[in-house]
């Protein structure tokens, strides 16, 4: 019976048991010689949804079946709950995952599923049916509870995959792709259903998505990861509005990056506004920032939203160019435009700057169409250029 | 579509119009195989009181059996380490040395097999004499490539998350192969069975070659009383095995359509 093993083991008192759910310390996987996760720390609290997001052979996939026990760490440790589960095998661990194919077994029913776990820990059999109907009741399937997986929609097989690892109360549930196997239109919905069920519950939940939108919905604090490294972590409003690298920048939503060089006024002690000059953008760039070690190259980010795009050309001091109308696209929610700037450099740059169906008719815009650019300084995200 | 139906039924009298003469010309009375007199049974009657014939149907039946048993059996464990032990050292030839006999000729092998029983009893001095045990040997060696592969095949095509769900939910692997796997591939293993009896029954060739004096089996029997003539009784006896097979392929195709319930769709589920 792992779960409860595991369980006595936690009333050891320790300060950071009761703090995290899992810790992730240094760990690395390698394959032969190539390094799929790569010094990976993070530390995650309980009852937390964390969302390990990156792109195809960005090490998320591997990390998880490292926390499952699927994979073992080349180096490093994994603590669950304080107590390190790197010897423990997935069979032992007090650990649960929803696969992305759901791996129901076909030749079972919804209630032989989700009992499945349970009858390995050999719990009583009124127990088991106990707590069968409880996890069904959660995710709204006890109607189904007699059908074999073969005869349920790919939204209900997703729910019957959702309680069947949530039936053995796991200390730590993993979510491998959850919404890899349904369409589009289903995927909204499921999102935050999942979130409210998993929250409802309380489980501390680790998953794993290359969909942007989805590690958004569901999950308190994301990780981008990119061949094999944690490239920021924080909650999602955070790593939009303000990445750390060029990588996440361009990662999470459409960006326009310049290259710039920043200068602060010494002088004033960090209260003024740092002036960038840009050799892609033919203006002054003022931005809020005031935190000096942006000093040097760096990379001026602005979100296309954050745009404003008007056809009167009055000219500003700064945060202000005027550029051409290269292209329109119609996205229905809004239109992304393409405009297209001259730079000092003699060069020509392309911006997207989003605008709505309902300003696209007030200005009646079109192709080559002279227009201005502006955008206020606290719109501005400077991103340090890498050491090359 | 006219010329295809044309050419499809052209087929089938093809391939079933023989069998359909050998039955009705196994209720015949005469003693001639190709004239037709009057209805009887009495080659089946004279088929029961063969003790030759008879003695060598039953020595079929146990070696047929016997060999599907133990090939699947040896077939499962090969085709699971195959699919699931991932690289290990010599794989390549443990999997080509399975399938090997699958384009060896028969003759090959047959021979082959005799030298090897011939050298051991001089060596060991076993097997003592050759009879039902070499026959059954030999059968299993041969019919386990085939199994092999229609195993190792549906084990592909298994998701593998099943069965690391399974562990993942407190399952040892010992459990997850006997509650997980066995019944994923049960369709696969009656297929392998059904294959390996049949080959077994069907054998002439390397039976001839391994068996020894006072083991015939039934292909042997037939083949040396054809040479004599043919007599009524193969064509009651063929009548029999015809109607055996179609009971036993009606059996077979119920079951599977019973497990299809349980086969998921794939595909569907990785969308």
């Amino acid at each position: 019976m792992p779960n409860s093993d595991a369980q006595t083991v936690i009333e050891t008192p320790a300060d950071v048991a009761d703090r995290y759910a899992l810790e992730i310390i240094n760990v690395s996987k390698h394959f032969d010689d190539v390094a799929a996760v790569n010094q990976v720390s993070l530390s995650i609290d309980k009852g937390e949804i964390f969302a390990l997001l990156g792109g195809s052979g960005c090490g998320k996939t591997t990390l998880l079946r490292m926390l499952a026990g699927f994979e073992t760490p080349s180096a490093g440790d994994i603590k669950i709950n304080g107590v390190s589960v790197l010897h423990s095998p997935p069979y032992q661990r007090p650990v649960n995952m929803m696969f992305q194919s759901y791996a129901l077994f076909p030749h079972m029913t919804v209630e032989q599923n989700v009992a499945f776990g349970l009858k390995q820990d050999r719990m009583p059999k009124a127990e088991i049916e106990v707590r069968v109907t409880e996890v069904l009741e959660l995710v709204q399937m006890t109607r189904f509870r007699r059908r074999k997986p073969g005869q349920l929609s790919g939204g209900q097989q997703q729910r019957v995959a959702l309680a069947r690892s949530l039936a053995k109360k796991p200390a730590l549930l993993l979510l491998d792709e959850p919404m890899g196997a349904l369409d589009k239109k289903l995927r909204m919905q499921m999102q935050l259903e999942l979130a409210n069920i998993i929250e409802s519950v309380g489980v501390t939940c680790v998953m794993v998505t290359h969909d942007q939108e989805e590690a958004m919905t569901m999950a308190d604090r994301i990780a981008i990861m990119d061949q094999g490294e944690i490239m920021q972590v924080g909650a999602p409003r955070q790593i939009y509005e303000f990445p750390n690298s060029k990588l996440t920048a361009e990662f999470i939503g459409s960006i326009n990056l310049f290259e710039a060089v920043a200068a602060f006024d010494v002088a004033s002690g960090g209260a003024a506004p740092c002036r960038l000059e840009c050799a892609e953008l033919p203006c002054t760039v003022v931005s809020n920032e005031t935190d000096s070690r942006f000093a040097g190259p760096c990379y001026v980010a602005l979100r296309p939203e954050k745009i404003s795009l008007e056809t009167s050309l009055e000219p500003a001091d700064n945060n202000w160019v005027r550029g051409k109308i290269d292209d329109i696209a119609y996205l229905g929610s809004h239109n992304v435009v393409h405009v297209r700037l001259e730079t000092p450099a003699g060069k020509t740059k392309i911006v997207q700057v989003h605008v709505s169906n309902f300003a696209r008719h007030a200005k009646s815009l079109d192709f080559e169409q002279a227009v201005a650019l502006s955008w206020e300084p606290e719109a501005v995200v400077l991103i340090k250029a890498e050491a090359a | 579509m006219r010329a295809a139906r044309v050419m499809l039924v052209a087929g089938l009298v093809f391939l079933y119009f023989p069998l359909l003469v050998l039955i009705i010309y196994s209720f015949n009375e005469s003693r001639l195989v190709t004239i037709w007199t009057e209805f009887s049974v009495k080659w089946y009657i004279e088929l029961l009181q063969d003790e030759q014939l008879m003695g060598a149907f039953f020595l079929s039946l146990q070696i047929a059996c016997a060999t599907a048993f133990m090939a699947v059996l040896l077939g499962t464990i090969a085709a699971y380490v195959l699919v699931n032990f991932g690289r290990f050292p010599g794989q390549t030839l443990f999997s080509s040395m399975i399938v090997a006999p699958l384009v060896m000729p028969e003759v090959i092998t047959g021979l082959s097999l005799l030298l090897l029983f011939v050298g051991l009893s001089e060596l060991l001095g076993w097997p003592a004499s050759r009879g039902a045990m070499t026959i059954w040997i030999a059968h299993v060696t041969f019919s386990v490539a085939f199994v092999t592969i229609i195993i190792s095949s549906r084990l592909r095509e298994m998701d593998g998350s099943l069965e690391e769900a399974a562990m993942d939910l407190g399952a040892t692997p010992l459990k997850v192969f006997f509650v997980i796997t066995l019944p994923l591939i049960m369709p696969a293993l009656v297929s392998g069975w059904l294959l390996a009896f049949t080959l077994s029954l069907d054998d002439l060739v390397i039976a001839s070659f391994v068996s020894g004096p006072g083991a015939s089996t039934l292909p042997m029997v037939i083949y040396s009383s054809v040479r004599l003539g043919v007599s009524p009784k193969i064509n009651a006896l063929a009548t029999i095995f015809v109607g055996m097979i179609l009971v036993g392929s009606f059996l077979v195709w119920w079951t599977m359509q019973r497990w299809q319930v349980y086969a998921t769709d794939k595909k569907a589920a990785e969308g």
